[in-house]
């Protein structure tokens, strides 16, 4: 009894928090450790700030594919449509009448329609959705080659000022060995993940859809008893993952500012990667979606240490699979812990997470 | 007749695969008659369909793998292609290392990268029996840094294989009209059916696929299963790789049975599997897996612009899984019973004769659509 005492006045952590907290930690871990071993590149800002710079498109990815994990669906069509948009909008760029909205429209177009395929495929027509997103995946490649075949480089002015555009933060910055201070720099693309961020986390958390979608990953049929339409709900989990993917690709051709075949090739499964570090898992029902970012640092993060370790370029993939390993054994072991219960979290008040998901407590 | 009632209801399981299958060979029959002639080519018989069986073996080999797996895990294997790049470059590092080659150095050098699949196997198998790890998250990791371990196993780009009996393997042995990676394929296809037959391997699979815990508490134990699928899903790896690197003649660690996960896991949905685990049939995975072979040879038949082709296998993908979803199903039977209904009604005040014939017409198409 006086256990059962204890456990009511503090609130039980849930999963979705737990595997978010320990997110965190190895990030900040695996950042510190980084800043003890290579502080003369780790310590600057510019370093941190580049992860986003050169890796927006793969950010917001993994938000979009965040959604449709949590609800307990998979989309591996996303890298394609990504390097699809780009091409599609270099292509509108370089043509007379190209226009940057209408890039950004087309991007959201070709985003939405693959969203609205797959989520009506699978939603109401029930079909395995790795099965369709792998169709998505082929039809996505496939219109690539067929729109354009060899890298297409956009010189239109407007698009190339809007690549070179930097927005500089004047109170951060590194003194350069001549003694000129430098500014960091962030691209507009970081903005864009910044924007997302919020708003899907404020989506998820606080919206009738993101309750419904927790809901419906933690276990479908309990989520119609208590009348959630599941259907619709997952049908807008794929049309978000797929408008995303759409923006990931607008913001891809911001950063690299050329269309080609390889872009965004395997973005998928390092997506899937990053959510897994992240704490979301592939079940369905657990995860917090600021994990998302979280575990893309923490996989950016990994190759950039790998590099600046100056490994073999085959040393590097291998100990990256290691890491992710050892990521998700840890996982498991926790959870396996905790369903011991074995294994009490206990956090002072002042860290303890703000939320009751009273649906994934199981 | 209860065993014809059986045999009918196994024959509509297999109702899609089977049906895409003589959809393709009809188009083919289109395009040129011509599509079943077969040659003699220094004793050997080559053609559209001995090429389609010759190029479709290490898929067949591959999706007979992922059937079990998906069956038992719920789950998919995506480091199929890796694992069998990583277990034939051992194959390549003995046989290259062993100087002179025999047969023996051949045999030792295959039951050595079949040990190497078994490992492969239990490493993601511990991950997904014990730790609980999701398949496709398991074998992420391998995925990513399998390619890598081969090159580094190799320690060159491509080493070539050149020796007479890897080239017979990956050919023809002479004497033999068939070439030999078929003959490989029937008879690990025979082994895997005897295998079924006589043990209780099926059943296991299929309860464990259907309810982990219910199997639990009936004294079975659901990781021992899983993680013996998984280890059933290495050796075929490495049976594959063995087929695909004397078929090149080289190891290519890079594109050696690249992205041919996503054609296992495709053969097995167009077998009629679920993805979800639970009841299987190897027969259909086979017949899906040679459907997928036959289908990228009829776009190449057809002369279709080479980058649209991947459009064309898209849309063949997505128009089969929409005919197959048990939504369509269940409209089509709807719409076919109200047919029956009103036919039955109009022919009631008509002649009776017509109203049988009706009927039983749209009861054949009924159970076509099963």
């Amino acid at each position: 009894m006086r256990s059962l005492n204890t456990t009511r006045s503090k609130t039980r952590l849930s999963n979705s928090n737990l595997l978010f907290i320990i997110a965190g930690v190895i990030f900040v871990l695996m950042y510190g450790f980084a800043l003890i071993s290579y502080p003369g590149s780790f310590m600057q800002f510019q370093t941190f700030f580049d992860l986003f710079n050169l890796n927006a498109a793969l950010f917001i990815i993994t938000l979009g594919l965040c959604v449709v994990m949590i609800a307990g669906g998979i989309d591996i069509s996303v890298g394609a449509v990504c390097g699809l948009v780009t091409m599609a909008c270099a292509l509108l760029l370089e043509s007379p009448m190209g226009s940057i909205l209408g890039a950004l429209l087309l991007a959201l177009a070709i985003g939405t329609a693959f969203g609205v395929m797959h989520g009506f495929l699978i939603a109401y027509l029930e079909i395995q959705p790795f099965i369709i997103t792998l169709g998505g995946m082929f039809l996505a490649q496939g219109l690539l080659t067929t729109l354009h075949k060899d890298p297409i480089n956009v010189t239109m002015p407007a698009f190339v000022a809007l690549r070179n555009y930097t927005i500089e933060i004047p109170w951060l910055g590194t003194v350069n060995r001549l003694g000129y201070f430098i500014p960091s720099e962030i691209k507009p693309g970081v903005i864009v993940v910044v924007v997302l961020v919020i708003l899907y986390a404020v989506l998820m958390k606080w919206s009738r859809f993101g309750r419904n979608v927790y809901a419906i990953g933690g276990n479908s049929q309990s989520a119609r008893m208590l009348g959630i339409n599941v259907k619709r709900t997952r049908f807008f989990s794929y049309v978000i993952c797929g408008l995303t993917a759409g923006i990931s690709g607008f913001v891809f051709l911001m950063t690299t500012g050329a269309g080609n075949i390889g872009n965004g090739a395997l973005f998928e499964m390092k997506a899937i990667a990053s959510n897994v570090i992240g704490g979301i898992l592939l079940n369905g029902g657990v995860g917090n979606l600021l994990g998302a970012p979280i575990g893309t640092l923490t996989l950016l993060t990994i190759n950039e240490l790998i590099r600046a370790a100056g490994v073999q370029s085959n040393l590097q993939a291998i100990v990256s699979g290691l890491l992710l390993y050892i990521f998700i054994v840890l996982q498991s072991i926790v959870m396996a812990l905790r369903g011991n219960e074995r294994f009490r979290l206990t956090l002072p008040p002042w860290l303890k997470p703000q939320d009751k998901e009273v649906e994934n407590q199981g | 007749m209860s065993r014809l009632k059986a045999f009918v209801s196994r024959l509509s399981h297999l109702f899609l695969p089977l049906f895409v299958l003589a959809l393709l060979i009809i188009v083919n029959l289109i395009k040129g008659a011509d599509y079943f002639s077969i040659t003699m080519v220094n004793g050997a018989f080559y053609g559209n369909i001995p090429n389609m069986l010759f190029g479709a073996s290490e898929l067949v080999i591959l999706s007979i793998g992922m059937t079990l797996v998906t069956a038992a895990s719920q789950g998919q294997d995506i480091s199929i292609g890796e694992t069998g790049a990583i277990t034939s470059a051992i194959f390549v590092w003995y046989v290259l290392r062993a100087g002179d080659v025999t047969l023996l150095t051949i045999l030792v050098g295959f039951l050595i990268s079949c040990v190497a699949g078994l490992v492969i196997g239990a490493f993601n198998g511990t991950l997904v029996s014990v730790f609980k790890v999701q398949p496709m998250v398991a074998t992420l990791i391998l995925f990513l840094g399998g390619r890598s371990i081969a090159f580094m196993i190799d320690g060159k780009v491509s080493p070539i294989l050149a020796n007479e009996i890897s080239n017979r393997i990956g050919t023809v042995i002479p004497g033999l009209p068939i070439q030999t990676p078929i003959i490989l394929t029937v008879v690990f296809i025979a082994i895997v059916s005897v295998v079924l037959k006589t043990t209780n391997l099926r059943l296991y699979v299929e309860s464990v696929g259907i309810n982990p815990s219910a199997v639990r508490l009936n004294g079975i134990d659901p990781k021992k299963i899983i993680f013996l699928t998984f280890l059933i899903m290495g050796v075929c790896s490495a049976v594959a790789g063995f087929i695909a690197v004397n078929k090149a003649g080289r190891h290519d660690s890079v594109n050696l049975l690249k992205f041919i996960m996503m054609d296992a896991i495709l053969a097995v949905a167009l077998g009629g599997n679920s993805l979800g685990g639970g009841k299987f049939s190897i027969t259909g995975s086979i017949i899906g897996a040679y459907t997928i072979e036959m289908l990228n040879r009829t776009l190449l038949r057809l002369e279709v612009n080479p980058e649209a082709i991947k459009v064309f296998k898209a849309v063949f993908i997505i128009m089969l899984m929409v005919v197959a979803s048990p939504v369509v199903r269940v409209v089509v039977r709807k719409a076919l019973d109200r047919a029956k209904t009103i036919a039955s009604r109009y022919s009631r005040g008509h002649t009776g004769g017509l109203s049988n014939a009706v009927v039983s017409m749209t009861d054949t198409t009924g159970k076509k659509e099963d």
